[in-house]
């Protein structure tokens, strides 16, 4: 599964700092393994409706630190479930940040994109230039991610990458070193 | 060129333990370099491990790369609550059969390392966010999720980014009534949730030889609340002492520089700390604990991988001996391990907490991820020496959770509200 390179979609706009507990409690999670049944619980530390409410291809919007707290992936996977199709956040928390790159969840981030972004306002993210357009047509760049892990978002995460390449994609990679 | 790296007075320890394990890489890398890892030590736990196995099988990758490295823990929901936990569990043993990876079940994964396998300078990845507790020992150790976990199992190696470095100083000496966790909170509150992320945190100072391996295994466990990458209290002599009590050995003793360069550095005279408490939601809203004395509490939880040691089931049966848990209010007690609750039971302290009133349970994480042995109804209100108090993280999601060092929760369960531990001790 390759992502189109644009997504179109309403913003789901959130806080600062929402952790994993509440993108999905641990007693569901931690009850199954199934990414559709823990799509159930998304965000159900602020709604438990949400996922009756979501439509396919809504975006996220958020504020700094996104995503902190617990490793669990099932956090990003449940929001990819409930067919979120990319999240922007003015930052992320470290863990979950790399795990939306390994399940090929779009996760990009905008420094100052909350203020920018109202409840269900329509934008667009583009993979392409890595970059967010708000309602006004105004232009946000994500700050810069490295080639290799863009590539393992856009190709669908690691599991897709390696049946493709029967490899990892920082297998390939040259170690950057920054002369003395 | 590895002696180089280790004597070099330019980098910090995340800079120096990167550049001397990276795989034959013998230049310097500095912060936002990206380089790949030999590890040493893999671990997932019940509630990553059975995602980890699933994605592992959709690699298609025959076998793994080691099974003498890999760990599987069950601690978060031991033993299994109900059915559905047990069929996962289920699904982890027989992986492990199927792979001959390690199985351990009933400590808690953090607690399980450090007492056995975690070594100064190796490489830990963890898919759990507090494998940074590691750090207590001079290790590079971090947290990771189910799908990066599954591909360290198919290739024993993974990405990093040469993280910033954030350097505490610590002085004084901690009063009465004060522990390393009131360290630690009072430092996340400075910092903020996200005021680590991404970065490396050293502890240094004079007043770090006062330290217990314990209390930094609390303090590089918490960090993790302001979303450090690593937390890491260098080898010394507490350190040495410790690794020959259990016959082990150092792979790396690494060393910061002393000219190498910090994104910030902090000082803390701990002999200023009083015991704090964090208010529900969010980690780093931390109180003294005269603001919020008083306030009625429904359960006192003294346990989980960031205080649920020796050291701090001695501090509570100090507290609760002699005295009773407040009627209508429960304490719930869980060790960290199978050794401290062993220790526990054959040191007495058991016996306190049974006489108290309390409830003293098996090793596991239970209370602290509201998943069984005490879980929250509807408005409820706790004090818990877990590390956590976000929305519903001990069960419903209308209940609070305040966070506090074992001893001001044990005085808490007394008094069936908030309470000064200074008044017991
Ligand atoms: S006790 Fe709590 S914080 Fe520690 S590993 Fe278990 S769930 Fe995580």
């Amino acid at each position: 599964m390759t992502a189109p390179s644009i997504l179109k979609g309403r913003a789901w706009v959130w806080p600062d700092d929402v952790n994993t507990d509440i993108i999905i409690p641990f007693r569901f999670k931690a009850r199954t393994n199934d990414p559709v049944e823990m799509a159930k619980y998304a965000m159900y530390g602020f709604d438990p409706e949400f996922y009756k409410k979501v439509k396919a291809g809504d975006l996220f919007v958020a504020g700094k630190n996104f995503g902190g707290g617990s490793s669990r992936e099932q956090a990003p996977v449940a929001i990819k479930y409930s067919n979120v199709a990319a999240v922007i956040a003015e930052s992320f928390a470290r863990i979950f940040y790399r795990n939306c790159f390994a399940i090929g969840l779009p996760a990009l981030e905008v420094p100052g994109i909350a203020k920018q972004v109202k409840q269900f306002d329509e934008i667009e993210v583009n993979l392409q230039d890595w970059s967010v357009k708000t309602r006004d047509g105004s232009v946000h760049p994500a700050l810069k991610v490295p080639e290799f892990l863009r590539g393992l978002m856009r190709e669908g995460g690691l599991v897709e990458y390696y049946k493709r390449h029967h490899n990892f994609p920082w297998e390939t990679l040259e170690t950057k070193a920054v002369a003395r | 060129m590895r002696q180089d790296i280790l004597n070099d007075d330019s980098l910090t320890f995340a800079e120096k333990i990167i550049c001397v394990r990276a795989d034959g890489l013998g230049k310097i890398l500095r912060p936002g370099d990206i380089t790949v890892l030999p590890v040493d030590l893999a671990m997932a736990q019940d509630s990553t491990g059975p995602l980890a196995i699933k994605v592992f099988g959709e690699i298609g990758v025959p076998k793994v790369w080691d099974p003498s490295k890999i760990h599987l823990v069950i601690d978060h929901s031991f033993p299994a609550p109900d059915e559905k936990v047990a069929n996962l569990h289920h699904l982890m043993r027989e992986f492990v059969k199927k792979t001959g990876v390690r199985l351990v079940e009933g400590s808690i994964s953090h607690q399980h390392l450090l007492e056995n396998h975690v070594v100064p300078g190796m490489i830990l990845f963890g898919a759990d966010s507090h494998t940074c507790m590691g750090g207590a020992v001079g290790a590079f150790a971090t947290g990771i999720g189910s799908s990066e976990m599954a591909a360290v199992w198919a290739s024993g190696k993974l990405w990093v980014k040469v993280p910033e470095s954030i350097k505490v100083n610590l002085n004084g000496q901690l009063n009465k009534g004060v522990f390393a966790r009131d360290i630690v909170s009072h430092f996340i509150a400075t910092v903020g949730e996200d005021g680590g992320n991404y970065r490396s945190i050293e502890w240094k100072g004079p007043a770090v030889k006062d330290l217990s391996i314990a209390s930094r295994a609390c303090i590089s466990n918490n960090s993790m609340e302001c979303g450090c990458k690593l937390s890491i209290f260098e080898v010394d002599p507490t350190t040495q002492e410790y690794l020959r009590s259990v016959n082990r050995k150092s792979m790396y003793e690494i060393h910061a520089g002393s000219k190498a360069s910090y994104k910030n550095e902090y000082d803390v005279n701990i002999g200023k700390i009083v015991p704090e408490v964090a208010e529900p939601g969010n980690v780093d809203k931390v109180k003294e604990v005269g603001e919020v004395e008083g306030t009625p509490i429904d359960e006192a939880f003294i346990g989980s991988s960031t205080n649920g040691r020796y050291e701090d089931l001695t501090v509570a049966a100090k507290i609760l001996k002699g005295h009773k848990v407040k009627t209508g209010t429960r304490c719930v007690i869980t060790p960290a391990s199978k050794g401290v609750f062993e220790q526990a039971i054959k040191n007495g302290l058991a016996e306190i907490f049974l006489q108290s009133g309390a409830v003293f349970t098996n090793a596991t994480c239970g209370a602290c991820v509201g998943t069984h042995l005490g879980v929250l109804g509807e408005n409820e209100v706790c004090i818990s020496s877990s590390p956590r108090n976000y929305i519903g993280r001990m069960g419903a999601i209308t209940s609070k959770i305040y966070l506090s060092s074992p001893a001001t929760a044990a005085a808490s369960a007394i008094e069936g509200k908030i309470a000064d531990p200074r008044r017991y001790l």
